[in-house]
């Protein structure tokens, strides 16, 4: 029997096993959406931006290790999610976007609502696909599926013409992909395995740097037997957070340019750095001639141009994470002795812990504490971008993988309210929260119809500072407190709430925290918490751009 | 690994699809590689293109070309040539004017004479980056008037 274009594609997402796709419509989507309606197998999500859709699918992903997908009309829809796009681009999560598009012989005519998706998109997406021919959709989706999650995952988009959607033809889903051109390395070579175990046996300042490669390979279990067995410490990046349990006497927390000092001074001194699915961001390296000048680097990476592109590499190992990990964990025959150096580190963990001032007022980390104490480690952690994310990843205690969503590579505000309710779409029975800023609230600040429509119980905490807390913090230490464009004046978060139908509790006092945290977690629904905190408090440690990452500042580092 | 800017060929097999060309521009603007030039064509398999780019860099920026290029989903194959034996030509079309002493130089490097239009010679040149040098060269004291070339092609030597 022949189906039409629009039928095709909906077949095609139920054998990908699609439950949910966020999105917003349009004219030239009109077919689909109406094979949609008799399709009981996938919901159709209806944001209230496309890049909130887009974020959603990312959060999706990220907390559930599934293919996000998002669904969005040609031109204004499709660039709306441009930003979405890069965001998962950036931290390799899998999602596929497909976009309307004009009609296939209106193509490059500047017709209504046109936009050249392919082209905008092609920097920031693993790979994207234009239809042309209904005979091509089939397959297309099925090597979108699987590019976008195997090897280094990332965004796929299609974008696909009216006219193919109505075009009809015979549907066969396509049982294999056949990509001559894409075979991603999985196993580690074994030689370069060995060598990597002789040099670990050898070294007597060890440090694992996990990255979100842990996290995307599901390694954690791998990593942590690498750990223990071999009496190694594991300090992870800003994605890798939740790879490695962090109330784990090994663990050293997040490293880098808010890093908690210990994580820093073990990295500048080691003499062997175990790099597991991270890529030697500059915010991870500060000052790069000046980074761990006595380790020798195993870098594991599925991704080959990953390695050697920041830091030179002595053992190079391309391939999955977690299978090499496994191979490298049979080839470890002699422990390295690191009795010293864990010494050394629990020295620096006692000088140098991770603080803050906790005295009668509300300061925003001793919310993020109270938050961890009520839950345990254990709920989903979404967060914006700006001081609110520094302090959610280091004053949470982190414990599990894909827990912590965060846009760590692009740094985009307004990802984490959406890719929250991502998160708890994916997760229907977990604990979701976003960690947000009164400033990047305000970026995506609209899905508040969404949750509020779909009931979905996210629970947003603003630590409201009233300003571009960020920013204003580089403008106190580097500008002289000049504060330009950094101040907010900001609306009535607890009305916005109500608005749309959704709790909103008013915080002002330390007291109160509690109280308000433990009533957002019993209430069924979304809960918004407005907290206002001290404006002025800043992210500790940090090093500042350009220098070494053991020269760090303030925070009682 | 050394710094020293060299110039390199880079043989690429990609699937002959519309918008391999885009995306691979796209990918060395995007990374900030200087191409100095880049020629396209099919190869004995329909299916597949072959691009010889021309790229000066060091080795770590060749390293990032390989492995970038690599890992766009439509390229089958990426090899650096100058690592490897090769033969390389590049074709010239040029208009010059002069006198018989011109014709009998364009002669001893093997130039064609395609048209000639009073005194004003359309002409043909293929060969290695050294012929052409040596061409050029051997030319000083003519104006070229108006001058268009293919970029480099290249192949390697061996059987592989
Ligand atoms: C989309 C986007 N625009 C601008 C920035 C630059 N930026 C980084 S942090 C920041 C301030 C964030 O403010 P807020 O959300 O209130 O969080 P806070 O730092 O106060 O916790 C800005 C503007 C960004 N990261 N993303």
């Amino acid at each position: 029997m022949k189906l039409s274009g629009a039928q095709i594609l909906i077949n095609s997402l139920i054998k990908e096993n699609v439950d949910v796709i966020f999105g917003i419509p349009g004219g030239y989507l009109l077919p689909v959406l109406d094979k949609l309606y008799d399709c009981k197998e996938i919901q159709f999500l209806l944001t209230r931006h496309e890049q909130g859709a887009a974020h959603a699918a990312d959060g999706y992903a990220r907390a559930t290790g599934k293919v996000g997908v998002c669904m969005v009309t040609s031109g204004p829809g499709a660039t709306n999610i441009v930003t979405g796009l890069a965001t998962a681009n950036f931290d390799s999560i899998p999602i596929v976007a497909i976009t309307g598009q004009v009609n296939t012989n209106m193509i490059g005519n500047d017709a209504f609502q046109e936009a050249d998706l392919t082209g905008i998109s092609r920097s920031i997406t693993k790979h994207n696909y234009l239809v042309k021919d209904v005979k091509d959709l089939a397959r297309i989706i099925k090597e979108a599926f699987y590019i976008a999650s195997t090897g280094r995952p990332g965004p796929v988009l299609i974008d696909l013409p009216k006219d193919v959607t109505l075009q009809e033809m015979d549907f066969n889903y396509p049982k294999k992909v056949n990509l001559r051109s894409y075979n991603p390395t999985y196993t580690g070579h074994p030689g370069q395995i060995k060598r990597a175990a002789a040099l670990i046996s050898e070294s007597r300042r060890p440090v694992i740097y996990a990255g979100g490669g842990v996290i995307i390979s599901g390694a954690e279990k791998e990593l942590k037997e690498l750990a223990e067995k071999n009496g190694i410490p594991v300090t992870t990046t800003l994605t890798g957070l939740g790879g490695f349990p962090e109330t784990h006497p090994l663990s050293l927390k997040m490293l880098g340019m808010h890093g908690s000092a210990y994580a820093n001074f073990a990295i500048m001194d080691s003499d062997l750095i175990i790099a597991v699915g991270s890529r030697f961001d500059d915010r991870v390296t500060g000052k790069i001639d000046e980074f761990a000048p006595d380790a020798k680097v195993i870098h594991i990476d599925i991704d080959p141009s990953s390695i050697s592109k920041n830091v030179k590499v002595d053992i190079p190992i391309v391939g999955d994470c977690r299978s090499v990990l496994s191979d490298l964990n049979k080839k470890m025959n002699k422990k390295p002795n690191t009795n010293a150096w864990l010494k050394q580190i629990d020295g620096w963990k006692k000088t140098h812990p991770l603080t803050y001032r906790d005295d009668n007022k509300l300061r925003p980390q001793y919310i993020i504490e109270e938050l961890n104490k009520l839950t345990e480690g254990k709920a989903i952690i979404a967060t914006e971008v700006g001081q609110h994310q520094m302090w959610a990843a280091l004053f949470y205690q982190h414990i599990k993988p894909r827990t912590f969503l965060t846009s760590g590579g692009l740094g985009t505000m307004g990802y984490g309210f959406p890719a929250a309710m991502g998160a708890q779409v994916g997760n229907p029975d977990k604990l979701v929260f976003d960690i947000a800023g009164d400033g990047s609230i305000q970026m995506n600040i609209q899905e508040l119809a969404t949750v509020a429509e779909y009931k979905i119980p996210v629970k947003i905490l603003i630590l409201n500072n009233s300003c571009l807390g960020m920013v204003r913090q580089w403008q106190e230490l580097f500008y002289d407190k000049r504060y330009q464009s950094t101040p907010l004046k900001n609306p009535d978060f607890v009305k916005i709430a109500e608005g749309y139908g959704v709790k909103g509790i008013k915080v002002t006092k330390k007291q109160d925290v509690t109280k308000a945290l433990k009533e957002a977690i019993k209430t069924a629904g979304p809960v918004l918490i407005d907290f206002h905190v001290e404006g002025e408090e800043n992210v500790f440690p940090m090093v500042a751009p350009g220098n070494a990452i053991n020269k760090m500042m303030g925070g009682l580092a | 690994m050394s710094n020293k800017l060299k110039k390199h060929i880079v043989s690429v097999l990609v699937e002959n699809k519309f918008g391999v060309l885009a995306h691979i521009s796209s990918l060395f603007s995007a990374r900030g590689f200087n191409i100095d030039s880049l020629a396209v064509g099919e190869t004995e398999d329909p299916t597949i293109s072959r691009m010889t780019i021309v790229v000066t860099g060091d080795d770590r920026t060749l390293e990032q070309v390989d492995k970038q290029l690599n890992k766009l989903i439509d390229v089958i194959r990426v090899d650096d040539l100058t690592k490897r034996g090769f033969v390389d030509r590049e074709l010239l079309l040029f208009k010059i004017e002069g006198d018989s002493n011109l014709k009998a130089a364009l002669g001893k490097f093997k130039a064609e004479i395609l048209n000639e239009n009073r005194g004003m010679m359309l002409v043909q040149f293929c060969g290695s980056k050294k012929e052409t040098e040596e061409l050029f060269n051997g030319l000083k004291g003519y104006e070229i008037k108006e001058m268009v070339r293919t970029g480099k092609i290249a192949i390697a030597k061996d059987k592989e």
